[in-house]
Formats: structure tokens, sequence, C-alpha cells
């Protein structure tokens, strides 16, 4: 029977508030949600179906194209799963590249997510300092890969660049930089009163229904449940690395607020040792084009949880089949619980507190070659000198901050 | 003994006719065929009393001659149990895991929209992830399915 006290929202699947398209059907009995029906598909582009009529290589590239942010987890995934069928052993060292790019893709992942959770609360500072921080890993993933995202660093069998020496130092600086700033964010979370008044007790989710309803990554993890793939199914060189598995028992979005930054200080930590650690030697072994018939599980801990890739193979250059299950997916039905009862002020938050895989585009690719010197190529240190001198010509001059913030940290 | 050679031997010793249909595959990855008749009970099993308390996905698969559901189970400690159960070409059909896992129901609906194969006992609610005007007799991911030619194209080209 209809409820007259009962109003229905229909939010997206185009929404100027939403940055995908998904669609949420909420039941609202005054300020109040009652219900929220969520009907997700809008993306679905059939890249299962694609890597069955493509090679295992191409695969790997589109596979790496699944998704902006974790697109080094699905692409290390893949490979993985393909490596394992095939009995490559990858050498040592592109075991610790890999990791070294994991982690070095999880800070950028999480610097984000924490501007993205200080926007939705209407905190815009927070969003133009970790925005402004995020820029120092995106740098170095720049440096040590050529891109921005999607680094097409993975191939079959290991990976396609080495580190230099030089590029190790660069990282290492670069960790500094990024604790000290981290530590503020921490101090900043733990300290500032409304920032965690406003992120508390919103967005429950309690230990159990996390277990229940098969939630993953700093999700669970602040809802209590102490897993992580890396250290539960180690992959690439984290068996050899040590970091702590970071918890929480807020099991609201403060919770996981706490996670995202404990496991920043636990990815500086473990990029400075894989720097340290990382042996010599060839970074890739051939792969062979046609792989012989099995199939295989992979699992690898992306920012937002656990990815999980299912390959079978036939003994042809493709795939028999090609399945990915995303983090995202895993928890959005713990959504729904988080956001029954409360305000629908509070749906914005809520929703991002999951960290839901945006789709996130590169604002441009500059591709330099010294032998062909043309001219529309611009190197990425020339746009920026570009904008600070267009910003200086509007009367907007950031040197004094910038000098007083270098001063700080 | 292992952690892995001890749910195959728990496996074995409970249902006699998983002998020789478990594996192992490497360190942490344990693999079981079943008959559909037999999949409730192992399920249930192994949900219940081996401490498998999470769903990390169902994969659907198209064998050509029929079809197959994996269900990836994991616990604690890393381990993942997966369970295949084999369908019939005609009329492929599961029952719903929802009653153990909430979670599920996406992974349900993702077969039953993909594949084909009907999923008794899945709560109602909206499909995942094909479009509401999908028609209902398309699969795409049955390895028979091509897609329809695009009409506008071939128009541009004639």
């Amino acid at each position: 029977m209809h409820d007259p006290g009962e109003v229905k929202i229909p939010f997206g699947p185009q929404h100027p508030a939403l940055k995908e398209p998904e669609s949420f059907l909420i039941s609202l009995r005054g300020e109040k949600i009652t219900s929220t029906s969520i009907k997700l598909g809008y993306n679905h582009r059939g890249i299962e179906k694609a890597c069955e009529e493509r090679t295992y290589i191409q695969d790997l590239y589109l596979i790496e194209r699944i998704c902006g942010i974790c697109s080094h987890s699905h692409s290390t995934c893949f490979a993985q799963a393909v490596e394992e069928i095939a009995g490559l052993e990858v050498p040592a060292r592109a075991r610790y590249i890999r990791t070294l790019i994991a982690e070095l893709e999880r800070i950028h992942s999480h610097l984000l997510w924490l501007g993205v959770a200080g926007h939705e609360i209407g905190f815009d500072t927070l969003l133009m300092y970790t925005w402004r921080d995020r820029e120092v890993v995106m740098d170095i993933l720049a440096m040590l890969t050529g891109n921005r995202v999607n680094y097409g660093i993975n191939t079959i069998g290991g990976v396609r660049r080495d580190i230099s020496p030089e590029q190790k130092e660069e990282v290492l600086k670069a960790m500094d930089i990024l604790e000290e700033r981290t530590k503020y964010y921490i101090e900043l979370a733990t300290q500032e009163v409304t920032l965690a008044k406003r992120l508390s007790g919103v967005g429950i989710l309690s230990n159990e229904d996390a277990k229940r309803l098969g939630a993953v990554g700093p999700v669970a993890r602040a809802s209590g449940i102490e897993r992580d793939v890396r250290r539960d199914d180690p992959y690439a060189a984290y068996a050899q690395l040590d970091f702590k598995v970071i918890t929480s028992n807020e099991c609201d979005v403060y919770g996981r607020t706490l996670v995202r930054l404990g496991e920043l200080m636990e990815s500086y930590s473990i990029v400075r040792q894989a720097i340290q650690k990382i042996p010599d030697g060839v970074i890739s072994v051939k792969a062979p084009r046609k792989v012989p018939a099995g199939e295989v599980v992979s699992r690898y801990e992306a920012p937002r949880g656990e990815d999980l890739h299912y390959v079978s193979a036939n003994g042809t250059d493709k795939p028999e089949r090609v399945k990915v299950r995303a983090p995202t997916l895993a928890n959005i039905q713990s959504v729904s619980k988080m956001l029954e009862n409360r305000y629908l002020a509070d749906m914005p938050i809520v929703v991002a507190a999951i960290d839901p895989c945006f789709s996130c585009t590169d604002r441009l690719i500059a591709v330099n070659d010294p032998e062909r010197k043309t001219k529309n190529t611009v190197a990425w240190e020339a746009i920026r000198l570009k904008g600070i001198e267009w910003y200086k010509r509007q009367g907007i001059d950031f040197t004094p901050l910038n000098k007083k913030l270098k001063s700080l940290i | 003994m292992t952690e892995e050679e001890k749910i195959k031997q728990e496996l074995e010793g409970k249902f006699a006719y998983l002998k020789d249909k478990t594996v192992i595959k490497r360190e942490k990855r344990i693999f079981a065929d079943l008959p559909l008749d037999k999949f409730a009970e192992v399920f249930a099993y192994a949900a219940k009393n081996m401490g498998f308390d999470g769903l990390s996905a169902i994969t659907g698969l198209d064998t050509v001659s029929g079809f197959a559901a994996i269900y990836h189970l994991n616990r604690k400690g890393g381990v993942m149990l997966n369970l295949k159960v084999s369908l019939e070409r005609e009329h492929p059909r599961v029952n719903t895991v929802t009653a153990y896992f909430p979670c599920a129901e996406n992974y349900e609906r993702e077969i039953a929209d993909l594949l084909g194969i009907e999923v008794a006992g899945l709560p109602a609610g909206r499909r995942y992830p094909l479009p509401d005007n999908w028609p209902k007799d398309q699969h795409p991911l049955r390895k028979d399915w091509k897609p329809a030619p695009d009409n506008k194209r071939e128009a541009q080209n004639a």
C-alpha cells in the first residue's frame, strides 16, 4: 500500500552530483532514508567478452583500462593469472617494481579519496591540500612509468621499465614529503573536532553486517575485519616486506578515514623497504604467445579492496574466459545498509566513503621524443609553468605561499 | 600437514564422491568439481562448518557442452576454495546462495544476465549489469552469442 508519508527520490543515473553513472532510488520519510535501491551496470562495457576475442597481451592493456585509478591493480592481477597458467617465474626485480608501483598507486588513490571526502563534507581546504600533495606521487609515477595513470608498466612475464638509482633517490625524497604531510592529516583527523564530529556515527556498518554483506578493503577493515590479501595471500614481493594491516572498530566513515590514513603511512614504509631491498637482475622473462590450458584465480589488494580475476586458458593465444570482480561490486551492498535510517544529507559522504571507483581521466599525455622536435609536444613541467604564469597575470601568485609551505615541511 | 591438505582431507572424508575431484592447484588454492545434486550439501558444509565465511565472487562459464558456475569461497588465512558445479546446456539452473551470503545477490544476477543461468530463489530486484530494455533471451557471454550487426554502420558503408 502506498504510504502517504513516504517520498521516493530517483537519483541518477545522470545527476550533476554523481561522478559516474549509477542510479539510486531513495525512499524518504521526512529527512530520513527508509530504504535505498541501487542499480549499477551503466558502465558495463563488455570487457570480459572482448577479452575472449583478443590475445593475452592485448587483454593486458584492455584490462588496465577497466579503471583509471586502480589500473595497475587490474593489470597486475591479470598478468599474475596468465603467468601462473603459463608457469612463468617472474624475476624478483620485476616483483619488487610491481610492488613499488602498487603502493604508489595506493598512495595516490587514498590521497585522492581523502580530498573527495573533504569535499563531500564541505571541507574543501582538505581537498585542495591533499590533491596538491597527490601531485607529488603522480609525478613520481609519471617519472617511473611514463604515465600519470594507466601506467603500462606490466607485461606478461615481468615489467617493461627498470628503475635507476637516481629514480630511487627521487622516490625516497617524495616519501619524506608525503609522510610529513600525512602526519599533518592524521593530526587533523584526530584533533580537529569538526571533522571527527561530522564523520563519527555516519554510515555505520557493524562488524557482522560487513561480514554478511561481503565488504572488502578499507571498508571491511574499518569494521574490524582484519583481512588483507597482501598479507593473507601474498603476491609480488609482499611476502618479503614487513607491514601492518590497519584496522579500526569505529565502523563508520570516521573509521574508514583513519584506516586509509594509517594505510598511507604503511605504504610509505613499504615503498622504502622495496627501494632498499630491490635485488639486481633482469626485469622480465619471455612469455609464450600461446598459453597452455588451465584455470587460475588471482587475487590482489587494490586500494579499494580485494580484486579478483579468474582466467581460463585453452591452449591458444586467446583466453577461454576472463572474469573480473572489482572491489566496488563487493562493497556496494553495504551502502544500502549504511544509509538505512540515516539523513539524506549524509548520503554523499557515505557513498564516497566506500571510495567507489570513479573514472579518472588524464589531463594531458606529454610524448617527449628528442629525435622529433614537433611544435605540439609540451612537457609536463612547461604546462605547469604556463599555469603558474597564467595565474600570476590574473593577479594570483602562489610563490610566497609555496615558500612558506616548503619551510614548514 | 599443510592447511590446504587438511581442507582437502576433511572434504574428501565427509563427501566420498569428492575423492579425485579435489585438487590443490597451489598454495592457498583448492578447486573441487561437483555434480549439481551434491552442490547444496558441500556448499552448506563449507560455509557453516569449515569457516569459509566469505564469498569473493561467482564465475559463470560457458563450456559449450554445458555451463558451469564457480563459487570462490574465502576464509581467514587466505585459503580460497573454488567449488565448481557443472550445469546442463538446456535450462541451466542453480539455487541461490543468498541465504548463506547476502552478498551473492549481484554475483548471481550477473550470471543470470550474462550467461542465462537461472538462479532459483533470487529475491526480486532490478537486473544487473545489462540495461533494463535489453532482450530477456540475449546472453552476451555465451560463446554462440554474437552482437547484432550494427545497422547504422552498415547503412553508412553501403
